[in-house]
């Protein structure tokens, strides 16, 4: 167990529901979370918010030589989607054929498990996306 | 005396993968085509890698409460049945209520009777929603069922979801829950031991002193209950641990096949254990019409069976209160047949994973 803990509870928000920020101010939409307002480099009027569970594949990449907790699983495609408010974040693909994965393909979030720390740590639950027909 | 409840949303998982239970047979040097003709099951889903009985709960929860049409952070229970749980200690519940977005003011447990936790779950809500202390609560059945390689479990342990959000009568349930009825015994026909990572069964005795009796016996009870003859359901569903059992159990009290048909769902995914009656029901609810009566009769080995007569109210029809892929429009479309080893390697049969 190499005590993941803290990494996987901390991200729960993000990696359940999406829940990035909003700044109020600008009306800017951003995912991870931030802590000051990327626009306009000071703290704005940042506040929790959800991000769409829609989007296109933007670019998109076949794994063949998997990091560790993720061999067994290779090859795995791993995309960078933009979501259906601009906002681009990186997911793993899955339940998508091969000839379904290709940039402008529409996907939608689905709730999978992540990693496991281990066998007898906590396990990370959160969003991958797969292509919708 | 608690007031009425209903069905106000419902959603079910299954995985993408299938394997066919002749390749199963083939692994095993058996007659494939016999064993699915006798058990009357043609191919099981298959749990990926990265699905557990927890992921296919979250993602049934999210089509019933979306179907539900209601605030989530007026949930205030939350209960999963499942005897296949990701953590041996850890609610799987609390998970599913963070991901549907409930508020963090709610009861949540996980609930085990073999097969039919999740509509154990079901009257938990019912008697807590009827009783006023909560306004709305989620049951889900939800298993990625595990049978031992070579075991005749083996060509019907399934994986899928289904959950329902239930709430009082006046809160425009697409369907009001009559009434139900259970039966319980102590008969061990199946069980896992602490630590043991497959289920055992008592091979024949699993079927008249256990199922069928339970079965029965909580069908005849709601009848007499409710003073009604089967004459006046329009479908009726039972716990299906091979195709051919709910047939059986149908014929011994008098329903047509007509009206079991659309709820028999084990023969194209298998037996998905908590999930087996209510992804039966969830598909009768994607076709009922108002006013049409629904008998529905889970059962759990060790033994018990929840009986229950429902039916659907004109809010059935209204936009959006019904999934946007019904149960067999989901199990029919994008699937992926997949082989003997690639099962064995997502299911974690082969010791090194």
């Amino acid at each position: 167990m190499r005590n993941l803990l803290p990494l996987i509870w901390r991200k729960i928000p993000e990696r359940y529901n999406l829940i990035g920020s909003r700044d109020e101010e600008t009306g800017k939409e951003y995912f991870p979370q931030r802590k000051i307002s990327p626009a306009v480099r000071r703290r704005g009027k940042l506040v929790d918010h959800p991000m769409p569970r829609d989007g296109t594949i933007y670019s998109y990449s076949l794994v063949h030589s998997a990091p560790t907790g993720f061999e067994v699983e290779s090859p795995y495609f791993i995309a960078i989607i933009e979501l259906s408010n601009g906002v681009r974040i990186l997911s793993q693909l899955v339940d998508s054929p091969a000839e379904r994965v290709k940039m402008g393909a529409k996907v939608k979030l689905v709730f999978r498990k992540i990693f496991e720390d281990e066998a007898e740590g906590a396990i990370a639950y959160g969003y991958k996306f797969k292509v919708v027909q | 005396m608690t007031l009425k409840t209903g069905i106000m949303g419902y959603g079910t998982a299954v995985p993408r993968m299938r394997i066919r239970v002749e390749e199963i047979a083939k692994v095993w040097s058996k007659d494939g085509e016999r064993i699915a003709a006798g058990i009357n099951v043609k191919q099981k889903a298959v749990a990926a890698f990265d699905e557990d009985s927890c992921t296919l709960a979250v993602g049934a929860a999210r089509i019933a409460v979306e179907t539900a049409q209601i605030d989530a952070a007026k949930i205030g229970a939350v209960y999963v049945g499942s005897e296949s749980k990701p953590y041996a200690v850890k609610p799987t519940a609390s998970i599913v209520a963070e991901a549907i977005g409930a508020s963090h003011e709610l009861t949540a447990a996980d609930l085990e009777f073999a097969c039919k936790a999740g509509t154990a779950g079901m009257q938990v809500c019912m008697g807590l929603a009827g009783a006023g202390m909560i306004e709305y609560g989620v049951a889900i059945g939800s298993d990625t069922a595990q049978g031992k390689p070579g075991n005749a479990l083996e060509y019907t342990a399934g994986s899928g979801a289904a959950a329902f959000v239930i709430g009082r009568e006046d809160a425009k349930p697409i369907a009001v829950i009559d009434d139900t009825y259970s039966f319980t015994t102590d008969t061990p026909d199946f069980w896992r031991r602490q630590h043991q990572e497959f289920p055992s069964h008592a091979g024949r005795f699993t079927a008249t002193p256990a199922y069928f009796r339970h079965v029965v016996s909580a069908a005849k009870g709601l009848l007499k209950k409710t003073n009604t003859t089967v004459e006046e359901y329009d479908y009726a569903v039972f716990h299906q641990p091979n195709g051919k059992f709910p047939l059986t159990a149908a014929k011994i009290l008098g329903f047509p096949k007509e009206k079991v048909e659309r709820g028999l769902i084990t023969p194209i995914i298998g037996n998905t254990y908590s999930a087996s009656s209510m992804i039966g029901l969830a598909s009768v609810l994607d076709v009922a019409k108002p006013g049409e009566k629904i008998f529905v009769v889970s059962y759990g080995s060790g033994a018990g069976s929840d009986a229950f007569r429902i039916t659907a109210t004109d809010e059935i029809h209204a936009k959006g209160r019904r999934p946007e892929r019904t149960v067999m429009e989901l199990i029919e479309s994008d699937t992926e047949y997949v082989d003997y080893a690639t099962y064995a390697k997502h299911r974690r049969k082969i010791k090194s994973l």
